[in-house]
Parts: C-alpha cells; structure tokens; sequence
C-alpha cells in the first residue's frame, strides 16, 4: 500500500453535505474488475453532461482545481454504498486527502486500504478550511500525518484526531493481509475452540 | 458476575481472535458473501500473492448487481462489461472452490435474500460481504456489516477482518403499528427522525414491542436500512420467530447441533442494565406510510405532508434541500400525493422477499396500472419467484399490467438494463434515492411494497390506507 507521509497541494471546496458513494462514482463504472482508471469518471455525473462535455461550474473543472490533491467537503462523506470503487476513483484522479466534518464508516475504513488520508475536524474549522480552497491554486493546505496537522495556506494550524493503528498503517504503508497471516496460528486455535463450542456454525 | 452486555457486546466478545492494547481486534467471520462488483479485485489479489480462501466452506458466491432480469440470461448477457464480472465470478468461484450459485440456479438470487434462506445466516454468526445491505442480516441477531473490497481480500484470505468495536445504540419502536403502516415505514421513519448520520460510528439494535410484531421479512426489512441510517450494522434479537424461520433451511443446524445451537441462541440477548451510548425512541403509533421527497434516505415524510421548504432546514441541508427539489423537480408546498410517476419498482433486497410480494399483491388484485405507468415487479430470488407463482401472486402483477421478472438488484441501483430514463419518477421499493441511483437523472420516492402498489394503480403517490 502507498505511504502517506505529509502533503502541500491545493484543496478543491466541495460544501455539499451527504455526499454519496453514487456521486463519487456513479454504478456504471463498478463494471471494473481492475483497480486503476476510475479517476476519469469521478464524481461523473457532477462533472460532466450528458453528452460527455465537462460542466464548467464543477469545481474539478475550475482550472485552479484540476490539479487538487486534497477535498474539502460538508459532513457525512462517503455515505451509501461500501463500494471501494469511490476511494480508487478518489486516488486515481490524484487526491490523497479529504477533509470534512463527518464520514461514513464504510468509506472511512476504505480510504485507510488505499493510502489516502480521511480527516475529520469540527465543522467551523472545515468552514476556515473551506474558504482558504477558495482562494484557488495559490493557496496550499499542508497535512501532516505523523504531527496530525492541517495547517492553511496563512498559517493556521488545526490538530485532527486519528486512530493510532490506523496511522501507523498509512504511515508505513503496511499491508493488512500480511500482518494478519502473520497471526495464523491463532486463528487457527480460534477455529479449533470454535469447532467445540459453536460446532453448528 | 459479569458487568450486564448488550446483544452486540456479546456477538462481538464470542468473535475476537486476539486483541491489542490499543482495542485493535482480530475478529472472526463465520459467513463471508461474495458478488460479482466487488469480489473481482480481491479473487485477483488472492492469486497474485499466491493467496488462497482461507474457510471456502464459509464463502458463499452469487450473481445479483448485474445479471438482467428478462430473456434468457442463462445463455449469455448481452452488456459486455456485465458479462465480464459475472464470468469473472464464475470462473473465482470454482477455481477457489467457494458456495456458489449461478445465474442458472433456481437458488440464485440477491445476496442478502438467498444468504438467510439457505440457512447461511444465524443468530450470533459475524456476517459480511463486499455489500453495504449485509446489514439485512442482523435481523436474525447476526453481527453482519458491509466491507470494502481490500476487506473482502482480507477475509478470503484470513477469515478475519481487523476492526475496532462501534458504539452501542439502541432504536426502541413501542406498541403496535397502524394499519397501512409497514417495517419499512419503520425504517424510513427512524432514519427521518435520525439522520442518514445518526448511527454513524455505532450498531444499532432495534427492540420494543413493534419489532418483536414483525415477521423476519419484516425484519430483514428493519435492519437492511441501518446503513441508510449511518449504522454499519442493525440488530434484532433471536427470538422463537426467528427460530421458527430458519429451522429446515438447507443450511441450518439438524439434530443434536440444533438443540446445542438453539440453547447459545436462547442467550443472545441485551442483558437487563446493559449500557447504550445513545437511544432513541419511537411509538409505533405515531408513525405514518412514508414516501421520501428528496435525495437522502433521510429526506422522509408522512404520504400525508406537502413538499418542505429548504429554508426550513439548518445549516448545509438548506443548500442540499435545494438541490435536491431542483433534482427532484418539485416545488415547495406541493401535496406529496399530488406527484406524479412514471414508473414502479418492487424488488430489491429491502422489499423484494415473499410477503413483500404478498403485501403488494393484495393492494393490486383486481385492478389495473395507470395509464402510462410502468410497473416491474422483481423476485429478490428464484425461489421467492417459484413460490409466488405458486400462490398466484405472479398472475395478480401480470394481470394488473406489471412486468414480471427474473431475481436480481434491477432497478435498485440499475448496473444492469432495468433503469429510468433522464427526469422519469419512480415509486420504489428500494433503499437509497441519491442522484443517478435509479439511472441518470432519475428521480426515487422510495416506499413500501403497499405503497408502491398503491401509486401504480392511480399514477402518483398515494396514501394506502385509503385503498384498503
């Protein structure tokens, strides 16, 4: 899995709330049986119109944002769907990081296996975060993970909190699958146990 | 003695493999569902790291997201990329050796329909699958909960899943429902009055004396809905309905490991005392049939109520409404029985088991679909179909003007041909009506399956009660 370190890029706002796994990546695209590409379809139907010409007003159409490696968004990101097709479309299009008040669990826990970085701050700081992205191009959040830091483009510095397993996962880019066989004989004493007392299952 | 548990406490301490100071655990899975949207990326990670499923006797595959509901899918799915990742489950599911039923098999269906009644599912089991519905699952007191594919990987290959323990809530629904009032209804409602965040971070279990009325459809009904709720997972505990409902599935425990399995069963329950982080409650009295108006589960209303005014919310939801009204094409004030519909939806693995089917039929019979209205009613398995055959139910839709099709998702989140077309409105059974779900630029009320019934036959939404 990729690292995530610390990251200066710009933050594109997005001050919707509620925003679903379907906006992120609409059905249409889940017909992949890869990983990779689905960065030219996000946020798909925001972004684009029926005839496939790009929607001026989208903000990943602005030309200070086509580049954003960070969102900054309204509370409860990433609900619906446990499709980790939104956070591969998220990371295929370039972004790392995404801010927002709240997220859905799901989503949350996605993001994690694909080295990108969920943050969540109060609401009145995501609103200072918010109108700092609107300063475009030239105005550059910077994250630090190992620090747990976000700090704007004029200074200010907010701590965010994070599970510490979780972070030290992304710090060292950790494979999950890996560690966890590491710990097969236990598994196997808990299936064992298991067999005894729960032999129905 | 022990400090008092709830269900959820319980479920989760008879999983934990190992834990780590820091509360990280190794939790064990007992059922692991697989379909075909995201399984294929895990099977693929499993045979590039020379991987293979750790409990394929746990893992139980099935085609549901895609495979069309008409014609003769059984030969060949015209739509490409659909044909790929069915095949691709195909060739996983024998290469690894998982459970596994095809498109051909009478038994296929949709995963969280054909799960319970194979008998997969059962009380106290931990139950996931690469689906956020797993929810449904808790009906039967299962700690089931949707994952990412990285998870899925993870659990083919570990039969584990590391994860943190949620918070307890507990969604009490007192006294007796009115007439015309249904578990969806329930479900709906709850998450009107809660927020499709509210249970975020936490599991829900859902008690009081108008869930223990309601059959395990009903159920299933109640808890597939969590996740619109925020809740990974919801929670019904096992009682002798539930009992009643798995015993004799192919997979349910015989003999004397029914016996032992039912006296654990008889113990999975929320212990006098036991500590809920947050709870809320409703009287089963107080609810109404509910139709959403908006984009968000949460955007819920009594059929009775007129469309609300954004300024009437706070904060973000003012900007959401808005957009949702202009999504929706509809103006504030409007009578919510005076929108019109173009289509309806009966199915999904919300509304798509035999007594939703029963519930839907009963509204129809007789009667005819609205002119101009198109209706499709969608078996949520080839069972749940064969038996509404069987009780003449299929002939009430088809005489009515429904189509009658094929188990499958279908327009639940159209992958697959059965979709709206831009600006048509839909009455559905479904579970989420977020922009685009439904097809581009479709607009979802979702409902119960009386409901939906109800609007196909006078072409908009309609308050039930006044047809029964």
């Amino acid at each position: 899995m990729d690292k995530f370190t610390t990251l200066t890029g710009v933050a594109a706002p997005l001050p919707l709330v509620n925003i679903d796994t379907d906006m992120i990546i609409p059905k249409q695209f889940l017909k992949t049986i890869k990983r990779e590409g689905l960065g030219k379809n996000l946020f798909d139907e925001m972004r684009f119109n029926r005839d496939g010409s790009e929607n001026p007003d989208f903000v990943l159409n602005q030309p200070a944002y086509r580049h954003a490696e960070i969102i900054v968004a309204g509370e409860n990101f990433g609900c619906g769907s446990s499709r980790e097709h939104a956070p591969w479309a998220i990371k295929d299009f370039g972004i790392r990081c995404v801010i927002a008040p709240s997220f859905a669990d799901i989503f949350y826990g996605n993001c994690f296996k694909n080295g990108i970085l969920p943050i969540a701050l109060p609401q009145d700081v995501v609103d200072i975060l918010t109108e700092d992205a609107k300063k475009g191009s030239n105005a550059r959040l910077t994250v630090d993970l190992e620090a747990q830091t976000v700090t704007t483009s004029d200074g200010q510095e907010f701590h965010f909190e994070i599970d510490s397993f979780k972070k030290h996962c992304l710090l060292e880019g950790l494979d999950d699958i890996g560690l966890t066989m590491e710990k097969a004989s236990a598994i196997d004493s808990f299936e064992a146990k298991n067999a005894t007392l729960h032999p129905w299952v | 003695m022990s400090a008092p548990r709830t269900l959820y406490d319980k479920i989760w301490d008879d999983h934990v493999v190992q834990q780590d100071e820091d509360g990280t655990c190794l939790l064990y899975i007992d059922r692991h569902l697989v379909h075909e949207v995201t399984s294929p990326q895990a099977f693929e990670g499993l045979r590039m790291s020379n991987r293979k499923v750790r409990a394929p006797e746990r893992t139980i595959a099935v085609p549901d997201h895609n495979v069309p509901t008409t014609g003769n899918r059984d030969d060949r799915i015209e739509e490409e990329e659909s044909r790929i990742q069915v095949e691709a489950l195909d060739k996983n599911a024998r290469e690894f050796g998982v459970n596994y039923y095809p498109v051909n098999d009478i038994r296929q269906g949709i995963v969280h329909i054909v799960g319970p009644e194979q008998g997969w599912t059962l009380p106290g089991m931990t139950v996931v699958c690469g689906d956020s519905h797993t929810a449904t699952h808790g009906a039967f007191g299962a700690l089931a909960h949707g994952i990412g594919t990285s998870e899925v990987e993870h659990v083919l290959a570990t039969q584990t899943l590391i994860q943190k323990k949620s918070k307890n809530m507990k969604v009490e629904i007192t006294g007796k429902l009115p007439k015309g009032v249904t578990a969806k209804d329930i479900t709906l409602s709850v998450i009107g009055a809660t927020g499709t965040a509210g249970g975020t971070g936490h599991v829900i279990e859902y008690c009081g004396e108008a869930i223990r009325d309601l059959s395990m459809e009903g159920r299933m009904t109640v808890c597939n809905m969590a996740i619109e709720g925020g809740a990974r997972a919801g929670l019904i505990a096992p009682d002798e309905v539930t009992y009643e409902y798995v015993k004799g599935r192919p997979h349910a425990p015989k003999g004397a490991k029914w016996e032992a399995a039912l006296s654990y069963w008889k113990t999975l329950f929320t212990d006098e005392g036991a500590h809920f982080d947050k709870v809320v409650t409703l009287k089963g009295e107080d609810i109404a049939p509910v139709v959403t108006w908006g984009t968000s589960p949460e955007d819920v209303l009594p059929v009775t109520g007129v469309v609300p005014d954004p300024a009437s919310f706070k904060g973000g939801k003012v900007d959401a409404a808005k957009r949702a009204l202009d999504y929706m094409g509809l103006e504030a004030g409007q009578k919510l029985t005076d929108i019109k519909i173009d289509a309806v939806f009966i199915g999904s693995c919300t509304n798509g088991r035999i007594e939703d089917l029963r519930a839907a039929a009963e509204v129809v019979k007789g009667k005819k679909i609205a002119e101009g209205v198109r209706g499709m009613v969608v078996p949520g398995s080839g069972l749940v179909r064969a038996q509404a055959e069987e009780e003449g139910l299929a002939q009430i839709f088809t005489d009515a003007g429904f189509e009658w099709r094929l188990a499958g998702c279908s327009m639940c989140l159209a992958m697959n041909p059965d979709q709206l077309a831009p600006g048509e409105r839909c009455a559905s059974t479904s579970n989420r009506n977020f922009e685009g779900r439904q097809g581009f630029k479709g607009r979802t009320h979702l409902m119960s399956p009386q409901m939906a019934a109800a609007a196909a036959i006078t072409g908009h939404l309609t308050d039930v009660r006044e047809m029964m």
